[in-house]
């Protein structure tokens, strides 16, 4: 009797574990497949698109990656639908089709799937375009920009105001060492952050509507007169990139060309604080000389 | 094709029979909804080939960096024009001004529109809108230059100066006061002039997704006009609704604009998935899959698309994004049980490959991928990677050219029987098809990798190196392909003119009132109508064997004798609908 029972568990116990076994299999299979896709960013198709050289931007192509991949599921099987469709069903003879019109279960089917489907969709678009418009509390370095027509005027601290007219000066920075390659990268003036640290960007326009697009940022936003926009952007290696006006705002609108320079985090503090100092013996001399003509 | 033997029999003397002026004065005068409609659908096709041939000086500009063929104001001025034509003067004047003021009330069994003499003043007000617009061209200083949305501050008088910004606005003006009354026209007419037995739930799909276009254009319309009236004012009048100069926004303009602008996207595919789905069941002999399922989601997205204006505004950092993204992404969903209804209703069909057939695929591809890239855009984040890039471009070719232009065309091909009497040859339909679906993919896919790239719209050069030049090539390639598709069509117009082959009343054993009557129809239309005791009034009768099998529905098919169907069995089961 004892072995009996004894038995049985046993039994039980060793169908259990092989279930047990299957199940950690399966998971380990699937944690090997999707751990890569979840943690290393960088092994994912990109789709055409850019993996964001910013954190905003690398949040941004998580969110396009997996939408992309829904997206793709989603029209293969509607295209296959189709295709299933036009293939199978074409006219082979005069016999009258059945004349059903309604089907009650499947129509329900294809609302409460498409639905579910959205609301995944939208719980990670609040997810991400939460992160990419968070606003940190202490960033590295504050710049105001303002779009005009045709050109960029960047506003550092320290009174360090850089002004690009697109049309005119294809690259007024000149920082040393830049290489632009290739050249025409180096069309426009340059707004230029450190790499590595927040930059808070506070964004308006004194003319017309400009559009404020780094591609390889995977981010764009209007520079408008009357409404201030402010973002940061967090660089993660220094680089030149290529950036461009996207909203029309008239005739050289096409020209409107700029980019963004990440400097190593000293290189910015030398060059940010020679900029200081520029400003600060321009605003001498301009203020002696204004004093001079008051004495005269 | 199936020719019926045993069609009605129409008396001949009734032709012709009308009193009336002839010639040039019956073309000035004429109330008649189906001259109306035609009149409508010339002016319009002839606007779609004026914009194509814009859009081919565009892409010819594209095809080289850095390039020259055209200056930068001639661009931006073209890209205007391109966007304005086919917007405001084509998709939505050939759809609800063309095809629904002939179509509608012969589906729905009616002599005329509701108000025939408002339906001449629309269409008058229509074409001296067009013509206006399109003397911009002839102005000092040529065309308005701001895109088709005239974003303010861009169109106001201190950035563009001169008299082509106020013939833009005026045109415009013009044109919505034209929609606005044939919006009241059709809904008159769905609402006062249905047959007997032509309950709301038996109205062909098409009149249906008219019937809410119309209510949209009531909607939306009226703000684009005041929008305009009060950039007029600004330019002129110094109000400074829109400029920060007085205290003014210029984010209130976007936002009028596009109050008016996403509603506008609905009222430029509406109709034509209603083209679609009349057009499907008749290839497939089969009903409409879903059909109520199918009215319902039309009517969820014109309520949904009032709600969805600033998904164009995510990037001015002054919309409240989730809101605007979730009910855009809700869009997804009546339009897809819109794809599985038709898809449905080819399933075990006997599908028949006519030329309305083909571009009805066409268009089910082409907005399968508008669709899906639609959905992506209506993601905040995702939009700030694109926003206003070829990707954009690409996407909302694919849905507009996938409605107006395929859907367009199919219902061009599937009534041109009707209209004149005589068939198109189907082996040149065939041809405008296939060339017109390798132009269309080959065009627009490389856009959306530009796009990626980020190549920005709106823009008349790029610089050389960037690696832009192949995919533009392909692209314009593609482009000149579609046109040459189009030669196709207007030669098989010339053909069939020359060398009539007689249509008959019925050629697609199609389902709907309109192919009870002639071909094309006799003045005020009907002599006599088949009973209405279903959808597909006209297959009910030619085929009283093969009805609709009912599904657990509420109500039952009548079953009078009556050609009057006085004794209306659905009526009980939808209360309200009764005429």
């Amino acid at each position: 009797m004892a072995s009996v029972v004894a038995v049985s568990p046993r039994a039980a116990e060793t169908s259990s574990t092989v279930a047990v076994r299957w199940r950690r299999r399966a998971i380990g299979v699937i944690a090997a497949t999707a751990l890569p896709v979840v943690l290393g960013g960088c092994q994912l198709p990109t789709f055409g698109a850019y993996r964001g050289s910013t954190k905003q931007g690398h949040d941004e192509f998580l969110l396009w990656v997996g939408t992309t991949i829904a997206a793709i599921v989603v029209g293969v099987i509607v295209a296959a639908l189709i295709v299933w469709s036009i293939v199978a069903y074409r006219k082979k003879s005069d016999v009258m089709p059945r004349q059903f019109q309604y089907h009650v279960p499947i129509e329900i089917m294809y609302i409460v799937i498409p639905v579910i489907m959205v609301l995944i969709l939208f719980g990670f678009t609040v997810f991400t375009e939460n992160q990419v418009d968070a606003i940190a509390p202490n960033p590295a370095v504050k710049v105001h920009i303002t779009a005009f027509q045709w050109g960029w005027r960047y506003q550092y601290p320290g009174n360090v105001t850089v002004t690009g007219v697109t049309t005119e000066d294809p690259d007024p920075i000149g920082y040393p060492g830049a290489q632009c390659e290739p050249a025409v990268d180096c069309l426009g003036p340059g707004l230029v952050v450190p790499a590595g640290q927040t930059t808070r960007i506070t964004l308006n326009s004194q003319d017309v509507i400009h559009g404020f697009y780094v591609p390889e940022f995977n981010f764009s936003r209007y520079a408008q007169p009357g409404i201030t926009n402010v973002f940061d952007l967090t660089v993660q290696h220094p680089g030149i990139y290529r950036a461009q006006c996207t909203q029309l705002c008239g005739l050289y609108h096409s020209l409107m060309f700029f980019h963004v320079v990440a400097l190593p985090r000293e290189q910015f503090q030398a060059w940010l604080s020679s900029q200081q100092n520029q400003a600060k013996a321009a605003a001498t001399v301009s203020t002696s000389h204004s004093t001079t003509k008051a004495a005269a | 094709m199936t020719v019926l033997a045993d069609r009605p029999v129409i008396h001949e003397h009734e032709h012709e029979h009308h009193e009336g002026p002839s010639g040039i004065l019956k073309w000035l005068t004429s109330t008649d909804h189906k001259l109306i409609g035609m009149n409508y659908m010339v002016t319009s096709v002839i606007m779609f080939f004026l914009a194509g041939l814009m859009a081919l000086a565009l892409r010819t500009q594209l095809a080289s960096p850095d390039s020259s063929f055209l200056s930068f104001q001639q661009y931006n001025a073209l890209f205007t024009m391109h966007g304005s034509l086919m917007l405001y003067l084509f998709a939505g004047p050939f759809a609800f001004g063309g095809l629904a003021n002939y179509i509608l009330p012969l589906q729905v069994g009616a002599p005329d529109m509701a108000f025939p003499r408002l339906n001449a003043l629309s269409y008058w007000l229509y074409l001296s809108g067009s013509i206006t617009m399109l003397l911009g061209f002839l102005v000092a200083g040529g065309g308005a230059a701001f895109g088709w949305v005239a974003y303010a501050p861009l169109s106001t008088v201190q950035f563009a100066p001169g008299s082509a910004p106020d013939l833009w606005i005026l045109g415009i003006a013009l044109t919505g006061f034209s929609a606005i009354f044939t919006g009241v026209n059709l809904v008159t007419t769905t609402f006062y002039l249905r047959a007997p037995g032509m309950t709301m739930f038996r109205l062909p799909i098409f009149t249906w997704n008219m019937l809410v276009t119309a209510i949209l254009i009531l909607i939306a319309f009226p703000i684009l006009t005041a929008a305009m009236v009060l950039l007029f004012a600004d330019r002129h009048f110094g109000t400074h609704i829109y400029s920060t100069a007085g205290g003014g926004s210029p984010l209130l303009y976007q936002n009028l604009f596009w109050f008016f602008g996403h509603p506008e996207v609905y009222i430029l595919a509406l109709p034509y998935f209603g083209i679609v789905s009349d057009v499907i069941p008749v290839f497939s002999r089969k009903p409409l899959f879903g059909y109520k399922g199918m009215v319902f989601a039309t009517m969820s997205i014109a309520a949904l698309s009032t709600g969805v204006w600033a998904h164009h505004m995510f990037t001015t950092g002054a919309v409240l994004l989730p809101f605007f993204s979730l009910l855009s992404l809700l869009i997804a969903v009546p339009t897809g049980i819109k794809f599985f209804n038709w898809i449905g209703t080819m399933w075990r069909g006997q599908l028949i490959f006519t030329t309305p057939m083909l571009f009805c695929i066409g268009f089910l591809f082409a907005f399968l991928m508008g669709g899906l890239t639609g959905i992506m855009l209506a993601s905040p984040p995702i939009d700030f990677a694109t926003h206003d890039t070829y990707f954009v471009v690409a996407h909302f070719h694919q849905v507009l050219f996938g409605t107006a232009v395929y859907a367009g065309f199919a219902g061009l091909y599937y009534w041109y029987p009707k209209f004149f009497g005589r068939m198109y040859r189907e082996w040149m339909g065939k041809w405008h098809f296939w060339l017109l679906t390798i132009g269309f993919w080959v065009t627009f896919m490389p856009q959306y990798v530009l796009g990626l790239w980020g190549m920005p719209r709106r823009v008349a050069s790029y610089p050389a190196n960037l690696g832009w030049q192949t995919l533009n090539v392909i692209s314009t390639i593609g482009a000149y392909v579609i046109g040459i598709s189009f030669v196709f069509f207007l030669v098989n117009l010339w053909v069939s003119w020359r060398k009539p082959v007689p249509a008959g009343d019925n050629p697609w054993d199609a389902h709907t009132l309109e192919w009870f009557a002639t071909s094309p129809p006799v003045h005020h239309n009907f002599e006599r109508l088949p009973p209405i005791r279903s959808e597909r009034p006209v297959w009910d009768y030619h085929h009283p064997d093969a009805r609709t099998i009912e599904h657990g529905s509420a109500h039952t098919n009548g079953n009078g004798h009556g050609h009057l169907a006085g004794a209306d069995a659905g009526v009980g089961a939808e209360p309200g609908d009764k005429a």
